[in-house]
């Protein structure tokens, strides 16, 4: 159990984290979606102590992170890859984690099996590829067998057999009863490892929800209705929560109706319909359209007017400030 | 009866109750793994020593060679015991660094994140580094002395100018030597805590300790150069390592070591204070 509490973090006149409260349950995965820049990160390391917030507070299985006596075996964090001293050998990098609060060499072994990296457990650390890292960030964090495990962008770098294994690995966790809180800035990841979601951009809160409720919402766009009849079925359609638009002849666009009722009326009025489809909005066009307005860094548009591209002097100026 | 095999969850643990709490004894265990685990801790004491005896007994050698052909002033300020032992002077190159990459290494690679989420208080992690460190510089260097002293020796008794363990200082300076390098890499330690980078604490440890009695040389021609030099950080330190200590002009050994080692302990608040304070 994670709990945040109207967390912020500053760092001098930039704001990282902003007031930011959420709750990370056990017994599922929970996806930590952001843009980058969002403050994902940054609202993990709070988690773990290494930041100090600004204001407000984040309890982990309910206290403070520092607070715990053995905190290794209360939370298991990857926290990116590759903090590991490069001059070390992977074994010798667990060997001294687990030396801090008396976790057994042979559960070093364990979690270097857990994570097929035997072969290379004795080379130094530093020759690793990224997807390498990662599983040994995986398997420091596994290390004390932990309640809680936050792991931000696991799968960055890993090839697919080691995504199809982090995503299994990660719902058996929380299917433990675990609280298992994954960062990631792909959408489509997210919806096939996490059930829960807590999505951020420019360290504000912009969506705590399950991954369902997201995925329907998303989808609860327009419909577009093809008619030859479709002046007589927008009448037919008007009322006061819809909006029918067409931008061709015997198109329509429908908002605000489902295309089960839009269905019935036609059928009810005898109108033929050539075409009825909810347009469904994919999963990431529904992540950028709730985190447009949050995207830090953007790439120039070629197309952008003047206005434009004074709005981005403005705030390049803010990140370097 | 049959044995009930234990469940193995998702972590590959078996479920098994947890006692293992953090303390300064465990994170001293892990600090001498991190410390163990690392070719450059090897390589820097093995070069610091190894640069020290090759130095020390190269004066002694030369020393020997020209004793007949020497003026009697030369003779004068001639010590059996701190020649043998000069190379110090290099050894502390390779003991400050390897102080400081102790805990700058951790910054630059990120591994001092996994450091201290491992042991949140932080603190004992600074305390171990430093405990094994000093201890790892201590045992290395004073034997180091000890070997340059004899070897030294060994030229001197040609020429009937050795010293023995029992010539007053002998002891002082054997020890001193070996005590004078582990405050030097301790500062390291420190000045790597409150730096955090490689360049810049190695860059401080250096001004510190070699910059800033060249400094204080253009005080001599001034009333002020006795009132500060011999209480500079390293002046005050080697204090300790003088042979003939009624003509120079630093403190008396003991007193100057202490003024060296409140220096180092200084820092050291300094960088405590730091690294419980500021985001890892």
């Amino acid at each position: 159990m994670i709990e945040a509490r109207s967390l912020t973090k500053r760092y001098g006149a930039k704001t990282a984290v902003a007031d930011l409260s959420f709750t990370v349950r056990p017994g599922v995965v929970t996806g930590f979606l952001g843009p980058n820049g969002a403050g994902k990160s940054t609202t993990m390391r709070m988690i773990l102590g290494l930041d100090r917030p600004t204001s407000g507070t984040v309890t982990v299985n309910g206290a403070d992170y520092a607070a715990h006596a053995a905190p290794l075996h209360e939370v298991g964090a990857l926290l990116e890859a590759k903090a590991v001293h490069t001059g070390r050998s992977a074994f010798n990098h667990l060997l001294a984690l687990a030396a801090t609060t008396g976790i057994p060499r042979s559960r070093v072994d364990e979690v270097i099996d857990l994570v097929g990296l035997r072969d290379v457990a004795r080379k130094r650390a530093g020759g690793f590829s990224l997807g390498m890292g990662q599983r040994l960030g995986i398997a420091s964090a596994l290390l004390g067998d932990p309640e809680t495990l936050i792991l931000d962008e696991p799968v960055n770098g890993l090839d697919p057999e080691g995504i199809l294994w982090i995503r299994n690995l990660l719902k058996q966790l929380a299917s433990e009863g675990r609280t298992v809180f994954v960062s990631s800035h792909l959408m489509s990841e997210m919806a096939l490892t996490a059930e829960h979601l807590i999505v951020i951009g420019q360290g504000r809160l912009i969506a705590d929800t399950s991954v369902a409720e997201f995925v329907s919402r998303a989808s609860s766009g327009s419909v577009k209705v093809r008619s030859p009849q479709a002046a007589r079925l927008r009448e037919l359609l008007a009322g006061p929560d819809v909006t029918v638009s067409s931008s061709a002849e015997g198109t329509l666009q429908v908002e605000g109706l489902s295309s089960d009722r839009i269905g019935t009326v036609a059928a009810e009025n005898r109108i033929t319909l050539f075409e009825l489809a909810p347009k469904e909005a994919s999963l990431e066009e529904a992540f950028m359209e709730l985190t447009g307005d949050a995207v830090e860094y953007r790439a120039p548009d070629p197309a952008g007017d003047r206005e434009n591209r004074e709005d981005r002097e403005d705030r390049e100026v803010e990140v370097t400030a | 009866m049959t044995a009930v095999a234990e469940p193995t969850g998702a972590s590959g643990a078996t479920r098994r109750p947890r006692s293992g709490k953090v303390t300064q004894t465990r994170v001293l265990n892990s600090e001498w793994i991190k410390f163990r685990s690392l070719r450059s801790s090897y390589w820097s004491l093995l070069v610091g020593c190894t640069a020290m005896t090759a130095l020390g007994l190269l004066f002694s050698f030369v020393i020997t060679e020209k004793w007949d052909t020497m003026v009697p002033g030369r003779r004068a300020t001639f010590g059996a015991i701190a020649v043998p032992l000069r190379g110090y002077y290099l050894c502390q190159l390779a003991v400050g660094v390897l102080g400081v990459m102790v805990v700058t290494g951790e910054y630059s690679t990120g591994m001092i994140r996994a450091s201290l989420s491992a042991v949140p208080k932080r603190l004992p992690v600074l305390w171990a580094k430093a405990t094994v460190f000093a201890a790892a510089v201590w045992l290395t260097t004073t034997a180091t002395a000890f070997v340059c002293f004899f070897g030294g020796q060994a030229f001197f008794s040609t020429k009937h100018i050795e010293a023995t363990l029992t010539t007053p200082g002998a002891v002082r300076i054997i020890f001193g030597t070996g005590l004078y390098l582990t405050v030097v890499g301790l500062l390291g330690v420190g000045l790597g805590t409150i730096i955090r980078t490689t360049a810049g604490a190695i860059a401080a440890l250096f001004a510190t300790l070699l910059v800033l009695p060249v400094l204080g040389e253009v005080l001599n021609f001034t009333s002020w150069g006795d009132k500060v030099n011999p209480y500079l950080p390293s002046n005050a330190g080697q204090a300790l390592l003088v042979e003939h200590t009624e003509a120079s002009g630093q403190m008396r050994p003991w007193p100057g070591f202490v003024l060296f080692v409140a220096y180092a302990v200084a820092t050291m608040a300094v960088a405590a204070y730091l690294l419980k304070k500021r985001d890892a």
